[in-house]
């Protein structure tokens, strides 16, 4: 049974129609690659995915839960965390205080465990001081533990996204373009993240430009292009899509 | 010189035996302030410093929801107002009811937290300017509503206000006469005072612990970015929420609070221009910053009356007349005040770290 599955969603904003009955399915512990020209509705996609916007129609199951319509916070409770294309961190807080915001929804003390400081909010605010710093040696930036979010170099900004993502126990991992922006040497590092992650047992849903990246990494693709999905399937046979030849590079002329 | 200062600053900060010494000392001091002030320069400055603690008060529980969440609320005083009111109508002739101080705090708090949920539900998609429109008008609704529900029914005896409200009396010592106490005797501004203190210290520790936890990450995480704090699972609606309740709540116990120490309200206390000053004591402390806003209170609190009292006597001895009267002076001095803190240090007198970057960072990059 897949992990996520998205039957015939379909959006607008006005009159344009940015996703035209899209379905996907995407198998637990897979590596699921989303492509597509810009433009073709891959970050709509995703907002409704994730919960940021809600479909005109169609249903988005989770886990086999029906998360359709459901608020981002809802979404992210049932398992699926996301990062987003142009990074949004919490730019004046740390590094790892971005992470341990990420832990919140884990956690459960209130006001009232917040002023008297009882036990059991202790041992919560260590636990979640550990897994944080954890995270961060996770993906590689635990020596900037303590630096301002938007002080981090670019590559690392992206690292700290995703452990900020990871922070919330998800099943899935949602990235919009990670390696937009990276050099050929993030972008390997990047890679063997990604892998590292899926070999942890959490499924990633990947949108990402670097075809290189995506063919290489991805068990399965889907493309878009004007919000419909116009081919499926393993990254080799996608390639060769005559269709997906001609969303990026055009028809023959007639 | 600089490095024995600095030699000292640490001794203070990290010696045990310095520490208990600062803090016994300067308990000392607040503990016999009022009978200073009394004896040196009369018992009206004793009231001003317990107004100012009340401020205090309103300055802090503002700041959870303008410094802390990012949220910015112009009506802030309508909680005040609701608390004050709350007070006055169960312990004042006007209802014929006298219910204990004890009741009344806690209830004018709980329906202030109310009123601040009502403000805060509907307002929960905007933002900055919007948002402050609607609290502007929230403020002024509840004072508006102050004034004129004296018909059909009398409830708040409209712009007269409500009189011979009973003042806070613990354990048979009335707050509003003066009582004895081995040999010294207390007159009610200061058992005010004494308990106020209390008060603001209390608040300040509640704030202070909140700044610091799971709720007051997710707080600065919604001021930060709302967007990117839902998607980390934050329910942002009702931290939201808590923040305007948590806030409204400071605001509803000094409220009753200051209708003890009045004896009297009326809808005249509650006026927008009120809730501007206590935003300014916030902005101009330092946002966020639960020591940089005690600050800011308590200087815009005591400065104006201080300007007051210093005002006319010093332009008679000058020019031997009053050119400019105290009041407009007064107020122009705070315009000035407050550019000029808005020109030298935006981020206010004493601002927290974080905001200090968040104010700062369009003029210094953050790349280094």
């Amino acid at each position: 049974m897949p992990l996520l599955e998205a039957r015939k969603i379909s959006k607008s904003f006005g009159g344009l129609q940015a996703l035209n009955a899209v379905s996907l399915a995407i198998e637990p512990g897979e590596i699921f690659g989303l492509i597509g020209p810009n433009g073709a509705g891959k970050t709509t996609l995703f907002n409704v995915l994730t919960g940021l916007y809600k479909p005109d129609a169609g249903a988005v199951l989770f886990n086999s839960i029906n998360v359709t319509g459901k608020k981002a916070n809802h979404v992210v409770e049932a398992g699926m965390a996301r990062t987003f294309q142009n990074i949004r961190l919490f730019a004046n807080m740390t590094a790892v205080e971005n992470v341990m915001v990420g832990r919140h929804l884990r956690g459960r003390a209130g006001a009232l465990g917040a002023v008297l400081r009882d036990r059991a909010t202790l041992a919560e605010e260590a636990a979640i001081q550990k897994r944080s710093h954890e995270l961060l040696d996770y993906v590689g930036v635990v020596r900037h533990a303590h630096a301002l979010a938007k002080n981090l170099a670019y590559g690392d900004q992206r690292r700290l996204e995703i452990a900020r993502a990871l922070a919330t126990d998800p099943k899935l991992l949602a990235l919009d373009e990670p390696a937009a922006g990276m050099n050929a040497t993030e972008t390997r590092a990047l890679r063997g993240l990604l892998e590292r992650i899926r070999g942890d047992g959490i499924t990633i849903l990947l949108i990402e430009h670097d075809v290189r990246l995506v063919m290489g990494l991805c068990d399965r693709v889907a493309v878009l292009d004007y919000g419909k999905k116009i081919a499926e399937g393993a990254p080799g046979a996608v390639q060769r899509d005559p269709a997906v030849i001609e969303a990026y590079l055009g028809g023959a002329l007639p | 010189m600089s490095a024995r200062w600095r030699e000292l600053a640490h001794w203070l900060r990290h010696d045990r035996r310095a520490k208990w010494l600062g803090l016994l000392s300067s308990g000392v001091a607040l503990a016999v302030l009022p009978f200073v002030l009394d004896a040196s320069v009369g018992r009206t400055w004793v009231r001003v410093i317990d107004l100012a603690l009340l401020y205090t008060m309103l300055a802090l529980g503002l700041n959870i929801v303008v410094g802390f969440a990012g949220l910015l609320d112009l009506g802030y005083i309508a909680f005040y107002a609701v608390g004050a009111y709350t007070y006055a109508l169960l312990a004042s002739p006007h209802f014929g009811l006298h219910l204990p101080w004890w009741v009344l705090l806690p209830a004018g708090a709980v329906l202030a937290a109310f009123f601040g949920v009502v403000l805060g539900a509907p307002t929960l998609r905007l933002r900055g300017d919007y948002l402050a429109i609607v609290t502007l008008g929230f403020g002024e609704i509840i004072r508006i509503f102050l004034n004129n529900l004296n018909a059909p029914i009398n409830i708040t005896n409209g712009p007269q206000g409500v009189n011979l409200i009973d003042p806070i009396d613990i354990a048979g010592v009335s707050f509003g006469r003066t009582n004895s106490l081995l040999g010294i005797s207390f007159p009610g501004t200061h058992l005010h005072y004494y308990l106020f203190l209390v008060l603001t210290v209390l608040v300040m520790f509640v704030c202070i612990r909140l700044e610091d936890s799971r709720l007051g990450r997710a707080w600065v995480a919604i001021r930060e970015d709302e967007i990117a704090a839902l998607a980390m699972g934050i329910n942002t609606r009702n931290v939201k929420l808590l923040a305007f309740a948590m806030g409204a709540t400071f605001g509803g116990v000094a409220g009753g609070l200051f209708s003890s120490l009045q004896g009297f309200v009326s809808p005249e206390s509650f006026v927008v221009w009120e809730s501007i000053t206590v935003l300014c004591m916030v902005v101009l402390g330092g946002m966020g910053h639960v020591a940089g806003v005690v600050l800011g209170a308590l200087t815009l609190a005591t400065l104006p009356e201080l300007l007051r009292h210093t005002a006319a006597p010093m332009q008679q001895q000058l020019f031997g007349k009053v050119i400019l009267d105290p009041e407009s002076l007064r107020m122009l001095l705070f315009g000035l005040a407050l550019i000029l803190v808005m020109l030298l240090r935006p981020a206010g007198l004493w601002p927290s770290p974080t905001r200090r970057r968040e104010l700062t960072s369009a003029h210094a990059p953050g790349a280094v």
